[in-house]
């Protein structure tokens, strides 16, 4: 139906103008969504009603534009090239995320052969940004924020793969695309209407994913990295203005893409039941977006409601708990995928 | 060989500083690399400290080896300054030592110096005393419940307790005519009757203040993290509690059962009220928590029993126009919401006292941290600061 | 209640010397210990009275405040007090005294304990071994009063700067908010609205001229 020709330049020139405006953007529909609104109705308030705009969403303009007239402050005793640098890191892991998270049948940056392993590597890059940050400050309270980040991101690593072992190994492939064909081909005991969504068979496994990334995006209850009534804001106390809006793309961003993953791990992703071809394309990303939706308000519910855990009970919780389910997850995985 | 020195993590001068019976590190294999102490200024201006204490802690990784409160910042000189006000004008200053329960703060000046003066507030406005009272104490009562959660990293309770305190507030404001600084007491009585409809719309507020701690044991104490982090944090022997003179609820939490509405000489409207006096054996944060969601409840009783048995009758006892205090000196100790607050109160039979001791509750609450905060970790002194819930007027005075 | 505590005291051979004076001040027994015997206060009180619970420690001064036109420039706005100097329950024997309240929690009693410090040289006992609360409460009376408590683990300023010189809850030390600006303190200078001023032209006056 839309059989254009174009070049790969334009194709790439377009692919990354997407990739650059998907990120702000699900920062900010997280931001104004959940923080602005969620959370506020949660709390029996309604956030920012007056600025204009359905339920005051012109808040969001308004606090970008605070962010960017803010004044740049550097502490003195900073390290100047790496207090700059670190917001960038941080932020070009989330951009990097998407390049592999596919939105329709050929909606898809490039299509790894590891997509799943790329994603996961790709993301935890942020806590170099993280430790950079913490370090270059020349602040205690980032010091140890960043450390805190540094130790919490290594042990939920590895709970994350193993959630998602579970799932390469039923869809038999690495490739986020394979993994949702498999989902809307597959059949539940030759039922096929809704597909077969990874999230009946690997319940546990999206149980652990949704912890792991809870722990990996810094959220309470695991947020002690920038814990504010201990660490005041952990890593980015001295960020102001447009660094910080960085970092606060980089945080929402980075939930956007975990929920965009889990969806697509999980969910299905893009596809729907009954949906093919060319219609998949065009419903692909409404879908995924309403996916992924659903997942980020898990995330954002846990955050509002949750106390924070101590940092040595959140390394037992990785440890004792966390691995343990997960190899038992993939044992149980392995064993049905040989027995069916 | 000497870690590399960072001026965020060694604020304390070069990596090795000599000293007396060691030896110069060596550069070699073997040795292990000097992991100076860090110290950490926690405050004065930081979230946990909710006003300006600071904490200047010594840390070693995360875990604390010394704790050091610094106080004073907000120091105002209350005791110096009540020595050049007369009585009435003293009930200003001392609304301001602990601003979350103002009202609470009036009431033991107040009956030291009706005792002094050989006078005694009618009965009316006892009982309407003992209401106040409780109310302010329902008031700081909820703000530490929601708050807690908040030092802990829960969200969502703070902003419970604000709007359910925001009722309690209305109705302070609607017999008093202030919020928090209420300045409602007059020596012998009080300024005003209670206004028409107040007890029927007090009534309804209890049920919300009772709904309330349902919702905060739910949410707060049944929450598996929030156990976690307090249960066996900040644990106050009861020996050392009373040794730091660590009073109320903090105390009762250690399983000291001495509340000063019971066991003082009797004021207020207390005798006449049926009330428990709850008590905690673990003394840990958690207990802390349990024992205030416990009193909050307890004083919404007291408060729909105040409403029941409210005689009627004249609000003010007869006093002279110009108070003049006969010489003599008095100890007078209520139980405040954050514990014993009490005032030494000596006259020479001038307008003005002579000296006023004033006794508050949070000073010597706060005194315990550096015993207490020795070998814990930087999340649990937040805990433990939460839980002891002190209110920086009240340390500073 | 107080019969009885007196008895205690007695009995733990805390009597003789030791017990200067007694009294009740409104109900609360004032006991003035000798100075030498401040911290065996302490320790009877923990020991045999049950007095496991420190209040407070704190001094009291004595000595009248300076009026205005005396050398340390006091005033006349704040409440007369009087001139001469008297002592409060239990008596004193010179300008300092240092008080102490001690309670107990199994019991439900407590009492108030007072002792004369020279005027020259304020020095007592410190009660830190006793109580380990003692601490903050003796570096509050030391850098308010100047007492020196003998064995207190380090006296340091508590709430005043480490600087600060001079022990502001003397009745000598000057009020300095008052020297800078009298206050109006018991006499309503305000005039009455509508009422004719006499001292300047009110606020009202001169914008209605202007």
């Amino acid at each position: 139906m839309f059989a254009l020709d174009i070049g790969w330049g334009t194709t790439l020139a377009i692919k990354t103008i997407v990739i650059l405006m998907i990120i702000p953007a699900g920062a900010l529909i997280l931001g104004y969504v959940f923080l602005l609104k969620v959370m506020s109705h949660m709390q029996s308030r309604l956030g920012p009603m007056d600025p204009g705009g359905f339920h005051g969403w012109y808040q969001l303009i308004g606090d970008g534009i605070k962010f960017l007239q803010k004044e740049d402050v550097m502490p003195t005793k900073a390290d100047k090239r790496v207090f700059a640098a670190a917001p960038a890191v941080v932020v070009l892991s989330t951009f990097l995320v998407f390049a592999v998270i596919p939105m329709g049948p050929d909606l898809v940056v490039k299509d790894l052969d590891i997509g799943v392993f790329y994603a996961l590597a790709v993301s935890s890059l942020s806590v170099i940004g993280v430790l950079m940050a913490g370090w270059a400050s020349a602040n205690k309270f980032a010091l140890l924020g960043a450390l805190r980040a540094a130790a919490q991101l290594i042990a939920y690593e590895l709970p994350l793969l193993l959630a998602v072992v579970g799932v390469v190994i039923q869809a038999g492939s690495m490739s986020l695309q394979d993994i949702v064909l498999q989902q809307q081909n597959g059949e539940i005991f030759g039922w096929d209407f809704i597909g077969n969504p990874f999230i009946l068979t690997q319940f546990i496994g999206f149980g652990l994913f949704l912890v792991a990334s809870q722990a990996e995006l810094t959220q309470t209850p695991f947020d002690m990295p920038v814990a504010e009534s201990e660490l005041v804001a952990g890593y980015m106390v001295e960020y102001t203005g447009f660094r910080f809006l960085f970092f606060f793309i980089g945080e929402f961003g980075t939930a956007f893409g975990f929920s965009a993953l889990a969806a697509t791990l999980f969910l299905g992703g893009w596809s729907i039941p009954g949906v093919d071809g060319d219609w998949a394309n065009i419903l692909g990303p409404g879908v995924l977006f309403a996916k992924l939706m659903i997942v980020a308000f898990l995330m954002f519910w846990v955050r509002f409601t949750y106390p924070r855990l101590r940092e040595d009970q959140l390394q037992a919780l990785a440890w004792k708990f966390l691995i343990p389910i997960g190899l038992i997850n993939i044992l149980l995985t392995g064993v049905f995928k040989v027995a069916f | 060989m000497t870690a590399p020195t960072h001026a965020s993590a060694r604020s304390e001068g070069p990596g090795w500083v000599p000293q007396p019976g060691v030896s110069e590190p060596s550069v070699g294999m073997n040795v292990e690399l000097d992991t100076g102490d860090m110290v950490l200024n926690l405050g004065p201006q930081h979230p946990a400290t909710h006003g300006t204490l600071r904490l200047v802690i010594r840390l070693d990784g995360e875990r604390v080896l010394t704790a050091d409160p610094v106080i004073g910042y907000m120091h105002r000189g209350y005791e110096k300054l009540t020595e050049f006000r007369t009585y009435p004008q003293v009930t200003t200053l001392i609304n301001r030592i602990d601003w979350l329960s103002s009202f609470a703060n009036e009431v033991p000046f107040m009956d030291a110096a009706e005792r002094l003066m050989g006078i005694e507030a009618p009965p009316r406005a006892q009982w309407i005393r003992t209401t106040l009272t409780e109310l302010s104490r329902i008031a700081t009562f909820l703000l530490f419940l929601g708050e807690m959660g908040l030092q802990v990293g829960a969200l969502t309770p703070a902003f419970y307790g604000f709007r359910d305190r925001e009722h309690v507030l209305n109705l302070i404001e609607a017999a008093t005519g202030g919020r928090f600084h209420p300045n409602f007491n007059r020596i012998g009585g009080l300024k005003d009757d209670l206004p028409w409809g107040w007890i029927a719309e007090t009534r309804a507020t209890m049920k919300i203040v009772l709904d309330a701690c349902d919702q905060f044991e739910d949410l707060v104490l049944g929450n598996e993290i929030f156990g976690a982090r307090t249960r066996g944090i900040g644990i106050i022997p009861s020996d050392v509690g009373t040794a730091y003179g660590v009073s109320g609820s903090n105390l009762r939490a250690s399983g000291v059962d001495w509340d000063l509405r019971r066991d003082a000489r009797p004021y207020l409207a207390y005798p006449d009220l049926d009330f428990k006096v709850w008590t905690h054996p673990d003394g840990d944060s958690y207990s802390r928590y349990w024992v205030r969601l416990q009193e909050t409840r307890e004083a919404a009783r007291m408060v729909l029993q105040c409403l029941e048995g409210m005689p009627a009758g004249p609000i003010m006892a007869k006093v002279p126009r110009i108070i003049k205090v006969p010489e003599g000196e008095v100890w007078v100790e209520t139980e405040n919401p954050l514990g014993q607050m009490a005032y030494y109160v000596v006259s020479k039979g001038a307008t003005g006292p002579f000296r006023v001791k004033i006794r508050s509750a949070s000073f010597s609450n706060v005194s315990i941290l550096p015993w207490l905060l020795q070998g814990v970790f930087v999340p649990d002194v937040i805990t433990i600061l939460a839980s002891l819930y002190f209110i920086l007027g009240d340390i500073d005075r | 209640m107080h019969d009885e505590l007196l008895a205690l005291l007695k009995s733990a051979g805390f009597n003789g010397d030791a017990i200067l004076e007694t009294a009740d001040a409104h109900g609360g027994l004032v006991v003035r210990v000798a100075n030498a015997q401040w911290r065996r206060a302490a320790e009877v009180a923990k020991e045999h009275l049950a007095c496991d619970y420190l209040s407070f420690i704190s001094g009291i001064d004595w000595q009248p405040a300076p009026r205005e036109g005396d050398e340390a420039g006091g005033d006349t706005s704040s409440p007369v007090q009087p001139t001469e100097m008297t002592f409060g329950a239990a008596g004193s024997a010179g300008r300092f005294q240092v008080f102490a309240h001690v309670q107990s929690t199994s019991k439900k009693w407590g009492l108030t304990f007072k002792s004369d410090v020279d005027d020259a040289d304020p020095r007592v006992e410190s009660w830190v071994p006793v109580y380990s609360g003692a601490d903050w409460h003796e570096r509050e009376c030391w850098e308010m009063y100047g007492f020196t408590f003998d064995g207190h683990p380090g006296l340091r300023h508590l709430y005043l700067p480490f600087e600060f010189e001079g022990h502001p809850l003397r009745k000598d030390y000057p009020l300095l908010a008052r020297v800078v600006k009298p206050w109006p303190g018991l006499v309503d200078v305000e005039p009455m609205p509508g009422e004719p001023d006499t001292d300047a032209p009110s606020e009202a006056a001169t914008e209605a001229e202007t």
